[in-house]
């Protein structure tokens, strides 16, 4: 009985993981298939031009340039709120204090607000600012949509500092401040998945930027100037009822694919160097 | 607690050491943690430039009493201190004293070696380096220094730049050693330094105490009476946040004036 039992359990752990594995590989040979006869050198070189979505020329730099400064925003203002409240509920307070576990219990529930709601929150605080569509407005709702991803992923890792680091620096006459910069540099590693799984978010939500960053053909030059992303070009594309505007969808998707991989790579890479000591 | 009469049973002033010059006084010291009384009335003198070892049984607030002396409860809210510690005749808990300096005073060697994220050079570089000491040559000349005093130079001359995590165990705690020497203190303390290493390594961090009482104060809290014994130029002996005896291991450990440690020291209880 307890051999069949170890035998089930195996077999569960083996198709589970065949299971899910074979889907990601499914959706990666969608997204190659259909979207690699529509790549070229245009789709990432060049901004669209008159009649792309009707299938003529041009490409969806645009949306890269504007995914890429749309995340790249969210996540800078992220990691400034980020690692001070880490800090705070961690090392300032007593980690199990009252106080800290009611702030992570409000972050596991803003971790599940749907990004709709983020996105319909940020625009409701635009209008109250009076700012447009803009790609500030669009960095603002992203950064508060990763936000509690971020606090709760490189919390898990601050928990897990022992005591003794916290006093180690602070026996040596090194104030608050100093003791946190050591700290920071122990987090690294956690830093960094934050930032990934942060990055991997908001690079592929489109719910937010919808109503807050708008769309638009050209690459902003400043932040209050509307901004493309790629899961809205996506969106917008798959939507044409023109086959070869469709399979640009694809392309795009994979654009976006292949821009997550490499920045998990680089940030990794990274990592790595900086945080060899720990 | 049932011990709270303690004291009555005890003779007169335990501490009794005429002709030392003192460095760091306990004046009716008392602490709090929680509510709950942790050290009761401690009135000790630490002598200057030598080693003296704080003994007693689990939970008689060896530590605690170790972690006042660099005011380490500062960093609990749960803590209430009463009374006076002196050093050099100013008193550590008054408020116009910054606790940073009081550190920079006081070295402490944790039980287990906690070595900081960083590099060898940069651990030990980093307390000359927050005190404001700048310039690479005079940073290297006070790491190389203190590594030496620690007998870890040859060790690790060669690999500095890699990472202190990668060190043995004992050569963590020597890093740490030198870590805490490199911020030039007066007092070193060390909370069961020894603890956790083999007999090698603890033997060498023995030998090293013995060579750095020349120059530091040395406050040591020991389970083991053997170190002590070994070691100690002075003992306290605690029970129940009491201080029961001290003074020279000679008497302590032969002639014990207390019922307590004579008890203690016997092996009755531990």
């Amino acid at each position: 009985m307890r051999k069949a039992k170890n035998i089930l359990f195996k077999i569960l752990t083996i198709t589970s993981s065949v299971f899910i594995l074979t889907l990601l590989l499914f959706i990666l040979y969608i997204i190659v298939r259909k979207g690699l006869p529509a790549m070229n050198w245009d789709m990432i070189s060049k901004i669209p031009e008159g009649g792309f979505y009707l299938g003529k020329a041009g490409g969806v730099l645009n949306a890269i340039i504007g995914s890429i400064y749309l995340v790249g925003g969210a996540v800078i203002i992220s990691i400034l709120i980020s690692i001070p409240v880490v800090m705070y509920l961690n090392f300032i307070i007593k980690k199990n204090s009252i106080f800290s576990r009611f702030a992570r219990l409000c972050y596991d529930i803003l971790f599940g607000i749907p990004s709709i709601v983020y996105g319909a929150f940020g625009f409701t605080l635009m209008v109250f600012f009076g700012i447009k569509a803009s790609l500030l407005g669009g960095m603002i709702t992203i950064a508060l949509l990763i936000i509690p991803i971020m606090i709760r992923s490189i919390d898990e890792v601050a928990y897990m500092v022992p005591r003794d680091l916290i006093e180690a620096p602070k026996s040596l006459g090194a104030t608050n401040y100093e003791t946190l910069k050591v700290l920071v540099r122990q987090l690294l590693p956690g830093i960094t998945t934050a930032v990934l799984l942060s990055i991997g978010r908001g690079i592929g939500d489109a719910a937010t930027v919808l109503l807050t960053a708008g769309y638009t053909d050209s690459i902003p030059t400043s932040i209050t100037q509307p901004a493309a992303s790629l899961p809205l070009a996506i969106f917008f594309q798959l939507g044409s009822p023109i086959p070869e505007v469709q399979n640009r969808a694809y392309a795009s998707a994979l654009i976006l694919t292949i821009l997550i991989l490499v920045i998990s790579f680089t940030a990794r890479y990274f990592s790595k160097k900086l945080s060899k000591h720990i | 607690m049932t011990n709270t009469n303690l004291s009555d049973t005890l003779e007169e002033n335990p501490v009794n050491i005429k002709n030392i010059k003192p460095h760091l006084i306990c004046e009716n010291l008392n602490i709090f943690i929680q509510g709950n009384h942790i050290l009761k009335n401690i009135n000790l003198t630490i002598p200057d430039k030598s080693i003296t070892c704080i003994i007693g049984p689990s939970g008689c607030g060896k530590t605690t009493l170790l972690r006042s002396f660099n005011r380490m409860h500062d960093e609990s809210t749960e803590v209430k201190i009463e009374g006076k510690l002196l050093l050099d005749g100013l008193n550590i808990f008054d408020e116009k004293i910054h606790v940073t300096d009081i550190r920079k005073k006081m070295g402490l060697l944790a039980q287990r070696p906690c070595v900081l994220p960083m590099s060898i050079y940069e651990n030990v570089a980093y307390g000359p380096r927050i005190h404001g000491m700048r310039g690479r040559k005079k940073l290297y000349g006070t790491v190389k220094h203190y590594l030496m005093a620690v007998g870890l130079w040859e060790e690790v001359k060669h690999r500095l730049k890699t990472s202190a995590n990668r060190l043995s165990i004992g050569q963590q705690q020597r890093l740490c050693l030198a870590r805490g020497l490199a911020v030039e203190p007066e007092i070193i303390l060390g909370d069961e330094a020894t603890s956790a290493l083999d007999p090698i390594s603890s033997a060498k961090i023995e030998e090293l105490f013995c060579e750095l009482k020349k120059q530091y104060t040395i406050v040591l809290v020991t389970h083991t009476l053997r170190q002590a014994k070994r070691m100690a130029d002075y003992v306290a002996f605690m029970y129940m946040g009491e201080l029961v005896e001290f003074g020279n291991p000679e008497d302590v450990f032969n002639h014990p004036k207390q019922q307590l440690t004579k008890d203690y020291i016997s092996g009755s209880f531990s």
